[in-house]
């Protein structure tokens, strides 16, 4: 792929995000960005009150920054193994002599 | 997609558990098998279950105010099929039950169906069929992980609405309920995930072109 276009693809991504985030400036209720297991969890409870949860997780975070701690934890580890593996590869190719390394 | 702990009826949570599991089973022999006979696989497949780490930890914003994430597994599916892929998300799923109260072990079973399984079997399933079609690399790997990830989704309203039918439209009136909550929010992070995951097998060929060919993710004489 040519850098231009390595660009425009990391460029569309951002916009993909930004866009909603953008558009919900103005403190509207309906748009809380809430995540979508949450909300199906709501909406089977609002539509089956007669249903009984029979199990609840072992453990729960104690707050949303502990939570959102062991998220960051989770994406680290994946993009530091992730990295670790590209920079690896591009080292190898490097000693290999294989000079096509232009990404 | 993560059907919370306790939110599926026992006879179901029980019953996506029997079938996912026996799958699950038969992947962890095959995937065995096949990294005793290739154990070069094991450095891009870890790349590939370290993407999938990543990405499944990122609730991203979507066009309707929703927050969902996506769930990585285009990645593993086109390199190395999708049984690996049910293996690793096994994994991340009971990560995050046990740390993150996200999803449930009830519900692992479910979870990892929609996930692992047609998430791998639709993301390898529309590589091969786009391949054999001779459309460009990056068109296949877009379609694959972005097709896996938002059928994913679609299974978990279906696997929802099946425990929980409307009262008056019965399994059809909910799935439509169910699948805008979830597949609407769902398309742009697939949009997404399809071009993050084209970057990156892109980065993976630029250094290690010859093992990625050899994959077949990118066919033999195709420029980067």
């Amino acid at each position: 792929m040519k850098p231009v276009w390595i660009a425009v693809v990391v460029l569309a991504i951002i916009g993909l995000f930004a866009v909603p985030l953008i558009l919900a400036k103005n403190g509207d209720p309906d748009k809380t960005f809430m995540g979508t297991d949450d909300r199906a969890q709501e909406a089977i409870k609002e539509r089956n009150p007669e249903y009984v949860r029979w199990a609840k997780p072992l453990w729960s975070p104690p707050s949303t920054e502990v939570e959102s701690g062991i998220f960051a934890i989770q994406a680290a580890a994946g993009a530091g193994v992730l990295g670790y593996v590209i920079g690896y590869l591009r080292g190898k190719a490097s000693r290999v002599g294989k000079p096509d390394a232009h990404v | 997609m993560h059907i919370m702990e306790g939110m599926l009826p026992v006879a179901h949570a029980v019953g996506w558990w029997v079938v996912s599991g026996s799958v699950l089973a038969y992947c962890g022999w095959t995937v065995g098998r096949k990294l005793r006979e290739r154990p070069g696989d094991k450095f891009l497949l870890s790349a590939s279950a370290a993407y999938m780490f990543t990405l499944s930890a990122l609730k991203l914003p979507s066009v309707t105010y929703s927050c969902s994430h996506p769930t990585g597994v285009g990645l593993g599916a086109i390199l190395f099929g999708w049984r690996p892929m049910v293996v690793i998300s096994s994994i991340v799923l009971s990560f995050q039950a046990l740390l993150l109260a996200h999803g449930g072990f009830t519900t692992l079973g479910a979870n990892l169906f929609s996930m692992g399984i047609v998430g791998g079997l639709v993301a390898r399933g529309t590589f091969r069929l786009l391949r054999s079609l001779k459309a460009p690399w990056t068109v296949c790997v877009f379609l694959a992980s972005a097709l896996g990830d938002l059928l994913t989704y679609v299974v978990t309203a279906g696997q929802i609405a099946w425990a929980f039918p409307d009262p008056a439209s019965g399994f059809s009136g909910a799935f439509v309920k169910y699948l805008g909550i979830f597949a609407l929010t769902q398309i742009p992070l697939a949009v997404a995930e399809g071009l993050l995951t084209v970057l990156v097998v892109n980065a993976l060929a630029a250094y290690d072109r010859q093992e990625i060919q050899e994959l077949g993710a990118i066919p033999l004489g195709v420029p980067a």
